[in-house]
């Protein structure tokens, strides 16, 4: 079933990871990207394994789902490893074919580059896989709640983040209704070329636009009837609250980037 | 505060939907309401019948002051509703379920749905979790609070929506066909809800629908044509008259039905027979 659907890639399960608050692992993801930009040496790197490989021991998320991120940005791994390999200029010329040399500038920042790459997306992945995208969306909105202030509308969009999550699934069903009925009255969505194959989405677009209209139409009044005015003067259900687990997280990481910073200026 | 009796009071409600062409001007004008006079009492039970296009949702949308009136005035529970001030307080004194469940559940887990009205209203944190949990208990859906509202049969989801209203502890609760997209299970489902929030929590309720068999757990019933309120009384009286019903356009409960075709061949049966129970000892009666 189509409605059975996980958006993003939340993987349920019981860890601390799991329970943290969503502020705290945002916070952190952004940390660690920081992080690895920082790095320089091979220490640096050997403090940000440790550390990234203690937090995928502690998600209790199996080792290949966290890798799965990276297949999407595999193609890009290779463009950014072959350019770095053979066209840094450096001092000593390692391998030479024809006219294209590495150096040994050139393989050192290739995997340099490699690894940061690698270790962001793991870092980022690690992140949605262990928060619903509900909290991630909770998380945000009170993060960024001071930004309301210079009128940036974060609650109107935190609100739209959260319906269009809810309503993705149904309109994915409607989709897939809409197309089989067409497909019953003989519409071909599969062969022809680029061009015959989009002019067929037509009939399978304006009717999804339509009932898509009249939802947000149906769903506004809902809202409006249940006296939803905005986030002004509105109480949380469910307010996020950090506890003890939070305030240490919030230690351990501030001790992570002290290292990282520690390694690099002093060696 | 005087205790007042009625709970909504409609004087001579009209409303007029405005279509405008390219250049805005006023291009068409349809009185959807004209004129409408009626008053609900508190914890009545009214039925709203009428045929297609009668009027009976925009009068529904009064009520929760989506709309407000062209000419006329309403009251619910004492707020007039075209005072700007009380709208956010006739909001919550009735609330409203409409007739698609997709389209009115807002959260994405039935827990969440409950507690967004109550939200909306500023409630502190605690209070809104034992509203949730009573008004989840109150439509027997207790159980499913952390399902996602995806994985819900129509019933359970039209339901979650009444849930979410009684959250708002509203006098009055206003809904528009909530049966009209379910099967029968379902439709049983939520009619037994609705009774019970009716009988139990004393909470007014307006349903309108075109299911009569719906219609007789009413005490008061309003049959609308052409945006006017044609007909009123209880369930009885407005079903013995099948013949002026039918100029409406509008169907009887199938016992009534039978009763009535017996009665014009000639048997003699009483008028306004609701259910089958009744057409039974009626019958027997006779012989
Ligand atoms: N948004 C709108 N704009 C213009 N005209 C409308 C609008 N909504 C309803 N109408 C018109 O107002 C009249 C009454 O409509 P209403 O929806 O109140 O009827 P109804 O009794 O609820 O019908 P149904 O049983 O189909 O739900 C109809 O003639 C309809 O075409
Ligand atoms: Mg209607």
């Amino acid at each position: 079933m189509i409605r059975d659907i996980t958006l993003g890639q939340y993987y349920p399960a019981d860890s601390i990871l799991h329970k943290l608050d969503p502020r705290v692992k945002l916070v952190a993801t952004i940390t660690f990207l920081v992080a690895l930009f920082l790095i320089n040496s091979w220490i640096g790197y050997l403090v940000a394994t440790v550390f990234l490989v203690s937090v995928i021991r502690l998600s209790k998320v199996p080792f290949r789902f966290i890798v799965r991120g990276l297949k999407t940005i595999f193609i890009i791994l290779l463009i950014t490893l072959v350019f770095n390999l053979f066209l840094t200029p450096g001092d000593r010329v390692l391998v030479q074919i024809w006219k294209l040399k590495i150096t040994d500038r050139g393989l050192h920042t290739a995997i340099f580059m490699a690894i940061r790459l690698i270790y962001l997306i793991i870092g980022s992945s690690l992140m949605t896989l262990t928060t619903t995208p509900n909290d991630l969306t909770d998380g945000l909105e009170t993060l960024l709640g001071p930004l309301k202030k210079l009128h940036v509308p974060v609650h109107e969009v935190s609100m739209m983040m959260s319906i269009a999550l809810r309503f993705i699934p149904i309109l994915l069903e409607e989709t897939d209704k809409i197309m089989k009925a067409q497909i019953a009255r003989g519409a071909d969505f599969e062969h022809g070329n680029l061009i015959q194959r989009a002019k067929n989405l037509v009939p399978l677009l304006v009717p999804l636009f339509i009932s898509a209209f009249r939802r947000a139409n149906d769903l506004a009044m809902a809202m409006e009837a249940r006296c939803y005015r905005g986030g002004e003067g509105r109480t949380k259900m469910k307010p996020l609250i950090y506890t003890g687990k939070d305030y240490c997280a919030y230690g351990i990481l501030l001790l992570f980037l002290a290292a990282i910073i520690a390694v690099r200026v002093l060696l | 505060m005087e205790e007042r009796k009625e709970m909504i009071t409609a004087d001579k409600l009209a409303y007029n939907y405005i279509k405008y062409d390219e250049e805005g001007r006023e291009k068409e004008k349809i009185r959807a309401v004209d004129g409408v006079s009626f008053e609900v009492e508190k914890g009545d039970f009214v039925a709203i019948l009428g045929h297609n296009g009668s009027g009976k949702s925009t009068l529904a949308k009064h009520i929760n002051a989506l709309l407000t009136p062209s000419e006329g005035t309403l009251w619910v529970n004492g707020m007039d509703t075209s005072d700007e001030k009380n709208l956010w307080d006739v909001r919550q004194s009735a609330g409203m379920v409409f007739q698609n469940p997709d389209n009115q559940i807002i959260g994405t887990i039935v827990e969440e749905d409950v507690g967004f009205g109550p939200e909306n209203m500023g409630v502190p944190t605690k209070e809104i979790w034992e509203r949730v949990e009573e008004s989840l208990k109150a439509v027997n859906m207790l159980k499913y609070r952390h399902h996602s509202p995806n994985k819900l049969s129509g019933g359970q989801k039209q339901r979650v929506a009444i849930a979410g209203v009684v959250a708002m502890h509203p006098k009055c609760i206003v809904l528009d066909e909530p049966t009209a997209m379910l099967d029968p299970n379902g439709r049983k489902e939520v009619i037994r809800a609705v009774r019970a929030l009716n009988q139990v929590e004393e909470i007014t309720v307006i349903l309108i629908t075109h299911y009569m068999e719906e219609v007789i757990y009413a005490n008061k019933v309003l049959v609308m044509d052409d945006g006017k309120v044609v007909m009123q009384g209880t369930p009885r009286e407005i079903f013995s008259q099948v013949e002026t019903l039918k100029s409406y356009r509008l169907d009887v409960p199938q016992a009534t039905l039978l009763a009535w075709e017996l009665k014009q061949a000639g048997l003699d049966l009483p008028d306004g027979i609701l259910t089958r129970e009744e057409l039974v000892e009626a019958l027997c009666r006779l012989y």
